[in-house]
């Protein structure tokens, strides 16, 4: 019974951070119709930006914002100097593209801060909740994660609906030439959308990282995570990259649980099969299928 | 004989596909042969390297540039060619004739690839892209999951088979040198890459590489011109993986350990670093890809200690090359070093005709 509690908190913890990882991989796919392959090493730098900040004396909040910023500048930087180049051009170029800055900012990554494990410190305790004797696996750090991602997600939801950029943006990921007609900077609006997602990466980056070892590749696996979340929301669908997110973060918690914490990469994959297989398009995408 | 006679004869040996590429082969044996013998143990050992890298990267780029599958998985697909390899040459008293052992891996591989193949059949783009990363992430977890028999993360350690009597002799006869270890695993890394390139080649100017082109350019026409899409997927999924097969088995016996650190993720990027600078489709280009995989970490290595780098910062600079590469071709020349050099031969042949796209770039 508590081994079930365990798991499940665990896995609704990682579901969340999962969640958020995806929901940055779909930000980039509406706006650009890119994966961005490269969110993976795009969030583990900022992650050592901010392990910078914390080592150099100051608190963790100043190292997080640092973090964040810097996701936001790296995210524009990439769309507008190397990204912008593929945009509209065969989509095998733009996922060559992609994994090539995965290499470089892994290399950069591991010339600069060293490829070696270093440990990342938590704002919030990492030890359970105690309740009339029993130690539930809630953490301090676990509330605070699930919390943050709660939170980015009620801002991109209110940023999208009730502002004007949001709007924007919303149009010309719709349709950049009529966009381009009523007025829109679609290529704004898109540089926009990557500063964005980069943020959210860079967020799951820290959660992932929070008590826990960080080292140049420690985000890879969370990129398949994130991918497999996006594709079960079915790729197109922000709400459904979160309760992908969720679904994804539960059932391989109850496999590195319940049958080997090796396995958890091999299910993911098993899952990504099934769920390609029977639903393509995703459990909510309502795009209808275009062929001709 | 006389000149004329001896240039009809190569006309007529070059008229079909199957005897060009045949003499290619012989030709290219020939060259290897030469090389093998006038070079130091260590530079062989670099060339049984680079034949396994170019065994992986032929069957990649026959995927990517012929049918337009974009795989990160061959570097777990080698895995389970090394570590079938590994599992035949681990503690065994009288292993098996290496041929068979190669074809083992070879075959088990072909096994698990048309498991991926076919659930990628219906994939394209990023979801396939996906696919294989997931596959290529997940590998190393099944090697410590089932540690008794795959050794967990130390790995198999793979006894290097002798040459065979025929075979010293026969090198011997011709050479007049003696068969040493690396020597013999060069020379079976490149009949095996001889052998698969002249298979591949085949292929692809066969009925079956028609078909994976015209699936890569477009699936609906390619539908209504009455192919089956998805099984020329298949199809094209499980010839790659039977070369991943065959150059992990190779790969087991140089390194001499199947390991899970011996297949991260890196190498299946490296591989499409090879086939991307070489020119997706292109054989030569996916050799010349397997040359820079093989010897440009050293160099820059070499260059960053030069440069008062750390060795650590050093072992750095390679991927730093690769990644860099695989933007800089994809944004300056995305047909790679083959095509590209061939677009140019184009145009000068003909200054009128519009260049080839490079997602259009037929393959020779």
């Amino acid at each position: 019974m508590q081994q079930l509690l365990t798991t499940s908190l665990t896995g609704l913890t990682l579901g969340m951070v999962y969640a958020a990882f995806a929901l940055a991989l779909v930000l980039i796919w509406r706006s650009t119709r890119i994966v961005n392959f490269a969110q993976a090493p795009m969030a583990m730098i900022t992650t050592y930006v901010a392990l910078v900040v914390v080592n150099a004396g100051m608190s963790y909040w100043i190292g997080f914002a640092a973090a964040l910023l810097s996701g936001l500048v790296l995210g524009a930087v990439i769309e507008r100097v190397v990204i912008r180049q593929v945009e509209g051009k065969p989509e095998i170029n733009a996922i060559i593209l992609t994994l090539g800055l995965f290499v470089v900012i892994h290399a950069v990554a591991a010339i600069i801060f060293g490829s070696g494990f270093r440990s990342f410190p938590a704002p919030f305790g990492l030890n359970g909740f105690e309740a009339g004797g029993v130690t539930i696996a809630l953490t301090g750090f676990a509330v605070f994660s699930i919390c943050s991602v709660a939170v980015v997600m009620l801002l991109l939801v209110a940023l999208f609906q009730h502002t004007d950029i949001g709007l924007k943006m919303r149009a010309s990921a719709f349709n950049q030439e009529v966009s381009r007609m009523l007025g829109v900077k679609v290529t704004r609006m898109l540089t926009l959308g990557w500063a964005l997602a980069a943020v959210v990466g860079s967020l799951s980056g820290l959660l992932i990282a929070g008590g826990n070892l960080v080292y140049p590749s420690y985000m890879d696996s969370v990129v398949v995570y994130g991918f497999v979340a996006a594709v079960i929301g079915g790729l197109d669908s922000p709400g459904g990259a979160v309760v992908g997110g969720l679904l994804l973060g539960l059932g391989l918690s109850f496999v590195s649980g319940y049958v080997g914490s090796e396995l958890v990469a091999l299910a993911a994959l098993a899952i990504l099969i099934v769920v390609l297989l029977v639903r393509p398009a995703g459990l909510f995408s309502h795009a209808p299928a275009r062929r001709v | 004989m006389s000149r004329v006679a001896f240039g009809s004869l190569i006309g007529h040996l070059r008229r079909t596909p199957l005897r060009r590429n045949v003499i290619g082969g012989l030709i290219g044996l020939v060259v290897v042969i030469l090389v093998l013998e006038s070079v130091d143990p260590f530079r062989q050992g670099q060339f049984a390297t680079m034949a396994y890298l170019g065994i992986a990267a032929g069957g990649l780029t026959v995927l990517t540039g012929l049918n337009g599958q974009l795989s990160l998985g061959h570097g777990a697909l080698m895995a389970v060619g090394a570590y079938t390899a590994a599992l035949m040459l681990h503690d065994v008293e009288k292993p098996l004739p290496l041929p068979v052992i190669m074809l083992l891996s070879v075959l088990v591989t072909v096994v698990v690839g048309a498991v991926v193949g076919a659930a990628a059949a219906r994939l394209h783009g990023p979801y396939i892209a996906g696919a294989t990363l997931a596959l290529a992430v997940a590998m190393p977890g099944i090697a410590s999951f089932f540690g008794d028999t795959l050794g967990g993360e130390q790995g198999l350690s793979v006894s290097t088979p002798e040459a065979p009597g025929w075979f010293a002799d026969a090198v011997y006869f011709f050479t007049a040198h003696d068969v040493t270890g690396t020597k013999y695993l060069a020379y079976v890394g490149w009949i095996g890459l001889i052998i698969s390139f002249v298979l591949l080649a085949n292929l692809s100017a066969s009925r079956v590489g028609r078909t994976w082109r015209a699936v890569r350019d477009d699936e609906v026409a390619a539908e209504i011109a009455g192919i089956n899409v998805g099984r020329a997927r298949v199809k094209a999924f499980v010839v790659s993986a039977a070369c991943a097969g065959l150059a992990g088995g190779v790969m087991a016996m140089v390194v001499r350990i199947a390991a899970p650190s011996g297949f991260p993720l890196t190498l299946s990027l490296s591989l499409l670093t090879a086939v991307v600078l070489g020119g997706l489709g292109s054989l030569g280009g996916a050799l010349i890809g397997a040359a820079l995989l093989t010897f440009l970490p050293q160099t820059v290595t070499g260059l960053g200690q030069s440069m008062g780098l750390s060795d650590l910062q050093s072992a750095q600079l390679a991927p730093l090359v690769y990644g860099l590469t695989l933007v800089l071709v994809i944004l300056l020349a995305p047909a790679g070093l083959v095509g590209t050099i061939r677009n140019a031969w184009r145009r000068r042949q003909s200054p009128d005709t519009a260049p080839v796209h490079p997602q259009q770039e037929a393959t020779q």
